[in-house]
């Protein structure tokens, strides 16, 4: 499903990381750890097409990152779901807005729109709170809707950077949970956080990063 | 890892499946997205009443120039409608030409294969019609004899494209032995085309001029209201929106801007003639009285608010098509 094969990514500070080689099955749930500064960022904006690697090879679903033309990129994320640790919302729009957005950009019809925002609020516990404007909600609560929005479209692959900074303990299990059945319909999940708790709770596969290298799988 | 290709109401609930939506509630979606991306342009532009009122207006104000410019091109145009009449040769004849010899003189010209027709003007019907046009009746009156010569006015054949021929016919009428004077005004009408040329060609370059100012202001719109929206431009590129999705708003933002701009501007142009009319009345009545105000006509008007909203939208256009490469996330 996502395939990094002697990747670098150098910027003019120095490298990020250093030939990184993983590979991630589809229905695989992996946890991408490590210090601050270890390119756990990197790793998920390479994979996100957000930044290109200085070497080596990034695969998605069979797809050469590298050989992605401009306009090509956007049909690439439709089939990933995005979690940001400052969780990127609109803050002038509402929460269903906020989850609607990467089914609008798709060109879904409103009606398709509406049913899955609910379905998708209502998995993260936040149906009811979908006329709300992000800044009336705690920082828990943005996290949420940003996981909402992420798997709206039914991503193949979430990439996730720190989903339960902000969560209780009680919340990020319940998000944990929802993980886990996603990737038992065949969505590869990569989750970059430090949660050494979570990581040891959950049991699954870890790529562990030390100075942009990879030290540990 | 499993494509399902099903329809889509089928498959909700199902996760790991890369879902599209179906061509017709596509089409749908992509109308409504237009239809959105129309009025909620509208409704951000109005949501700073003051900043969207000042960019109209200087949009309006550009228009309004060149638009009036233009106008007065049109308007001094319509004074050379007439100059068919005023191609003819005077021919002024000696005072001491009697009115039946002036008669028999106006029936051989006639004749001349270089004439169109010739008309005859006798010093009491010239006096009259100074009397009753000039606004001198009072002192005309008090002269005790006519002051005015026997006039033909001779109209030539062809006169405008032939030139040569006109200025033969003149030094041929002038030779005549009754002739006191003959004048053609030939050389006043060529004179009134070249500048009334000159003054279309000039307008034509301000209004290029104008129609720039109007890009540049509406690109620089568009440029501040891509910075304030940045981070909503970035994260809907997250999402997997392309730059055409991402560029609707802003060009109709710009179609706006052009578009109500150009109808304040012809509210301004119309105010202003309408402020003008009875003045401009009251000077034409002093000459031929003929004179009419012309206004922007509907296709006239169309083209206005058609090349604003052109404008504004090949304004945003430019903008995005070099800011959006430096908008990629982050």
């Amino acid at each position: 499903m996502l395939k990094f094969d002697h990747v670098s990514k150098r910027y003019e500070g120095g490298d990020a990381i250093l030939d990184i080689n993983f590979h991630l099955q589809p229905g695989e749930m992996v946890f991408l750890t490590g210090h601050s500064g270890a390119g756990k960022s990197t790793v998920l904006k390479l994979a996100a097409a957000i930044e290109q690697p200085t070497h080596g090879q990034i695969q998605l679903d069979g797809q050469n990152l590298s050989k992605l033309t401009e306009a090509q990129i956007p049909y690439l994320r439709r089939k990933m779901g995005l979690i940001f640790q400052d969780y990127k919302l609109l803050q002038d729009r509402t929460v269903f807005d906020n989850v609607a957005l990467p089914m609008i950009v798709a060109g879904y019809s409103y009606q398709d729109i509406a049913k899955r925002v609910r379905a998708a609020l209502d998995k993260v516990a936040l149906l009811g709170k979908e006329h709300k404007y992000p800044h009336a909600l705690s920082g828990g609560e943005q996290q949420r809707v940003g996981i909402a929005r992420a798997v709206v479209n039914k991503p193949a692959l979430i990439l996730a950077d720190e989903p339960t900074g902000n969560l209780d303990p009680e919340l990020s299990t319940e998000i944990m949970r929802l993980f886990t059945q996603f990737t038992q319909v065949g969505v590869t999940i990569l989750i970059a956080t430090h949660d050494i708790d979570l990581i040891n709770r959950m049991g699954q596969r870890v790529i562990k990063l030390h100075q942009g290298r990879l030290v540990k799988e | 890892m499993v494509k399902d290709k099903a329809p889509l109401p089928k498959k909700t609930g199902v996760h790991g499946v890369t879902m599209q939506p179906g061509l017709n509630s596509k089409l749908h979606a992509y109308l409504d997205a237009h239809a959105h991306a129309l009025f909620s342009s509208l409704g951000r532009l109005t949501r700073a009443p003051a900043a969207f009122m000042m960019t109209v207006l200087v949009l309006a104000i550009s228009m309004a120039l060149s638009s009036s410019f233009y106008l007065m091109v049109k308007n001094f145009q319509q004074l050379t409608g007439n100059v068919e009449a005023t191609n003819q040769i005077s021919v002024f004849l000696k005072a001491t030409v009697t009115a039946a010899k002036a008669s028999a003189l106006q029936e051989q010209l006639k004749l001349d294969p270089l004439v169109e027709s010739v008309q005859l003007i006798t010093p009491e019907q010239a006096l009259a019609e100074f009397t009753a046009n000039s606004g001198y009746g009072e002192a005309v009156n008090t002269l005790e004899q006519n002051p005015l010569p026997t006039v033909l006015l001779v109209l030539p054949k062809n006169a405008l494209e032939d030139e040569r021929g006109v200025q033969t016919l003149q030094s041929q009428l002038e030779s005549l032995p009754e002739v006191d004077l003959a004048k053609s005004e030939l050389q006043w009408v060529k004179r009134l085309r070249a500048i009334i040329s000159l003054a279309k060609r000039t307008v034509f370059l301000l209004s290029l001029l104008f129609g720039f100012a109007v890009l540049l202001i509406i690109g620089n719109t568009i440029r501040l209201e891509l910075q304030s929206r940045r981070e909503e431009v970035q994260i809907t590129q997250l999402v997997g929106a392309t730059h055409a999705f991402i560029r609707r708003p802003f060009l109709y933002t710009g179609f706006w801007l052009g578009f109500l701009a150009s109808i304040a501007a012809w509210f301004i142009v119309t105010v202003f003639l309408l402020f003008l009319r009875q003045p401009v009345q009251q000077l034409s009545e002093q000459y031929t009285g003929q004179f009419n105000l012309v206004f922007l006509d509907y296709a006239e008007t169309l083209s206005l608010i058609g090349i604003a909203s052109a404008l504004g939208v090949l304004g945003a256009w430019w903008v995005l098509s070099s800011q959006l490469q430096a908008l990629k996330p982050v």
